[in-house]
């Protein structure tokens, strides 16, 4: 079996490629759900109406995607310039951290100034969560897969630590929380009678700016440049090291935003389970989106539908909610797959 | 009681080698793919597919060593998809082996839910038992250190020289380094490059898989969600402090557990001093700082992370 690449694509492989990827993740959790004994179809259609069915789901929709877009921007920032940041979870947190710390009656301020300083409080938060691994890759190269992903344990402990130690809120009948954001900090809601905040405009906002500096920007320049040959970029006169920091600020930064999100919009106040898994979920994101900014806003979508639409498909029908991960998951092994097939013919000899 | 005391008892050097032996099994397994030349990322999920695996065979009525291969087995299907996307798609090992990470978790818990509906306590298996080896097992405090643990305590400990061996004594474990150093030089020898990594890959993946049936089986005797909690990437960081070396992955490991061990026994003496948070926050904290001891020194194998195509300059 040999790989050669395409001289040239047809239109109708780029769009078929990531709608064949889903189907056949589709096809694969359809044998699931045969083994749980509930019809396919049915279970399928309830999934699709909890998610996009109702107005009350679409809500709940999109406030899932939220933070959702923004790790998925974090992320694919980052791997467009190969940097390997597996450390948005922990960068969530530390956005959230901060919120707290600014937004619990730290400082008085109008909303106006209020709101704004939340999220550059979060964004710098999160960017200096990745100073440690951009500085350990730079000058040690030390693989920063691996120091990002234990640094989300390492952050979630120290919430953890906060939230029962100095942070806790006495007023909280002894749950691990601090205290609420103070009402001038709260994210106004966007619909009436739903939980959609604030955030979800940020992240669309930072979607689009992503996508114009990638595209228009010296900086997006740089970027893509180091992330397609860094001895190359290099060799031109692109300062590697520096945009590999300029990238890694970027991505911590934005996804710090989604813990200012979270605690700021959704919850009000800190708790440990603030994320199930956002940042590793932002991963999934942006490769659906195969890294673009704007695919980013659309894989995000979809994803908070799948994980909406299984949690009503689980209470209505008796599937394990964990389908939902089983579809993600698979969406992107199989969503790989395709854009590969994309860029290359495969010849059996 | 004092923290030099603690070294002179027995149970903690018996942990030691408890906590070690998932992570010595784990970490041979990601040196195996490594030095054929192929990052396996998967090592989280395959872990805990593993460690699920091989606890619903024991369950389900299936016999011990049964439920190690079936673990073996599950994990080496598992590498088989990596190698598929890795090796012969050469897609970016990096964010298959994250992928692969989520889809093995995902399938392992579904399929945990869909046997086990409702199980609010999870349940317990009989797991491996201790063995005492007549005569020596015996012996005060060395006996209960380290020859008083159950049969797959030892086969782990067997499997670092039989790994050593394959690796620096044979003929295959030499076209398996060659595969990470130089895959044209294998190709010129009219071996199979993409055929070894494959192999190479499943292999390491059924030795990870082992190492989380080993916390179901020989630890803690039940199934947890999330009970891997980061091993499989610790044990990518023992790699880089081991130096893609087997003995070194070994003593790497071994120092390790040592001083996860001292660290639960210190959070009993510190007396709430210091928050157990900062004790728990010790193995990632570790890990990075040995990555970084070692970093300067660190010789990667040359051809890691770099796909082989037939035919295509190098």
């Amino acid at each position: 079996m040999t790989l050669e690449p395409r001289e040239h694509t047809p239109l109708w492989l780029v769009v078929l490629a990531p709608v064949a990827a889903v189907a056949a993740s589709l096809i694969l959790c359809s044998v699931l759900i045969l083994w749980t004994g509930q019809p396919v179809l049915k279970a399928y259609a309830l999934l699709l109406g909890g998610a996009f069915g109702s107005s009350f789901g679409i809500a709940e929709t999109l406030t899932r995607s939220t933070p959702l877009i923004l790790t998925g921007l974090a992320v694919a920032v980052a791997f467009r310039a190969k940097f390997w940041n597996i450390g948005a979870e922990g960068q969530l947190y530390c956005g959230a951290l901060a919120a707290t710390w600014l937004g619990t009656g730290m400082i008085n301020l109008p909303p106006v100034l209020m709101i704004p300083l939340l999220f550059v409080g979060g964004a710098v938060a999160g960017g200096v969560a990745l100073l440690l691994p951009v500085f350990l890759k730079v000058r040690l190269k030390v693989d920063e897969v691996v120091t990002t992903l234990l640094l989300n344990f390492v952050i979630l402990l120290l919430v953890s630590f906060l939230l029962e130690g100095p942070w806790k809120d006495p007023m909280s009948l002894g749950w691990p929380q601090a205290a609420p954001i103070v009402d001038e900090g709260v994210l106004p809601v966007l619909l009436a009678k739903s939980r959609l905040h604030l955030g979800l405009l940020v992240g669309l906002a930072s979607a689009i700016l992503i996508w114009a500096a990638m595209r228009w920007s010296i900086w997006g320049y740089e970027i893509r440049a180091v992330g397609l040959n860094p001895q190359a970029a290099g060799f031109a006169g692109i300062p590697v090291n520096l945009t590999m920091l300029r990238v890694a600020m970027l991505s911590g930064g934005l996804a710090g935003m989604a813990g200012v999100g979270e605690v700021a919009g959704l919850k009000g106040y800190l708790t440990l389970d603030l994320s199930p898994g956002f940042g590793y979920a932002g991963i999934a994101v942006a490769m659906l989106a195969n890294l673009h900014p704007i695919g980013v806003i659309l894989s995000a979508v979809f994803l908070a539908g799948i994980y909406v639409g299984a949690d009503s498909m689980s209470r209505a029908v008796n599937i394990p909610t964990y389908i939902a991960d089983v579809l993600v998951a698979s969406s992107v092994l199989a969503v790989l797959v395709s854009l590969m097939l994309v860029r290359f013919r495969v010849r059996f000899r | 009681m004092d923290l030099i005391e603690v070294f002179l008892t027995a149970g903690f050097w018996a942990a030691m080698i408890r906590i070690a032996c998932p992570l010595i099994l784990g970490t041979l397994g990601e040196l195996i793919c490594e030095r054929a030349g192929v990052l396996n990322l998967g090592i989280e999920g395959i872990m805990t597919a593993g460690a699920m695996a091989g606890w619903m065979w024991v369950y389900q009525g299936g016999d011990l060593w049964g439920g190690v291969t079936f673990a073996a087995f599950v994990g080496a299907s598992l590498g088989l998809i990596h190698a598929g996307f890795t090796v012969y798609l050469g897609l970016s090992q990096h964010v298959a082996g994250i992928g692969l990470t989520m889809f093995a978790s995902a399938m392992s818990f579904f399929t945990f839910r869909m046997m086990l509906p409702s199980s609010t306590t999870p349940p317990k298996i009989q797991g491996f038992q201790q063995v005492k080896i007549p005569g020596v097992s015996d012996l005060p405090f060395f006996g209960d250190a380290f020859l008083n643990h159950t049969p797959m305590t030892y086969a782990t400990f067997l499997a670092v020289p039989v790994v050593m061996y394959v690796l620096y004594r044979t003929p295959l474990g030499l076209a398996v380094r060659m595969a990470g150093e130089n895959p044209v030089a294998v190709e010129a020898q009219g071996i199979d490059v993409l055929a070894v990594r494959c192999g190479a890959v499943m292999a390491g993946s059924a030795l990870m898989a082992i190492g989380g049936a080993y916390l179901t089986m020989s630890a803690f005797d039940a199934f947890y969600f999330g009970m891997i909690n980061g091993r499989g990437w610790i044990c990518v960081a023992l790699v880089i402090f081991a130096s893609w070396r087997p003995g070194k992955a070994l003593l790497g490991a071994l120092l390790f557990a040592g001083l996860d061990a001292l660290q639960v026994r210190a959070q009993q003496f510190a007396g709430g001093a210091i928050p157990y948070q900062f004790f728990l926050m010790l193995p990632y904290v570790l890990s990075i700082a040995a990555m970084v001891v070692m970093a300067r020194r660190a010789r990667y194998p040359k051809a890691l992370l770099v796909p082989y195509r037939r035919g295509e300059r190098h």
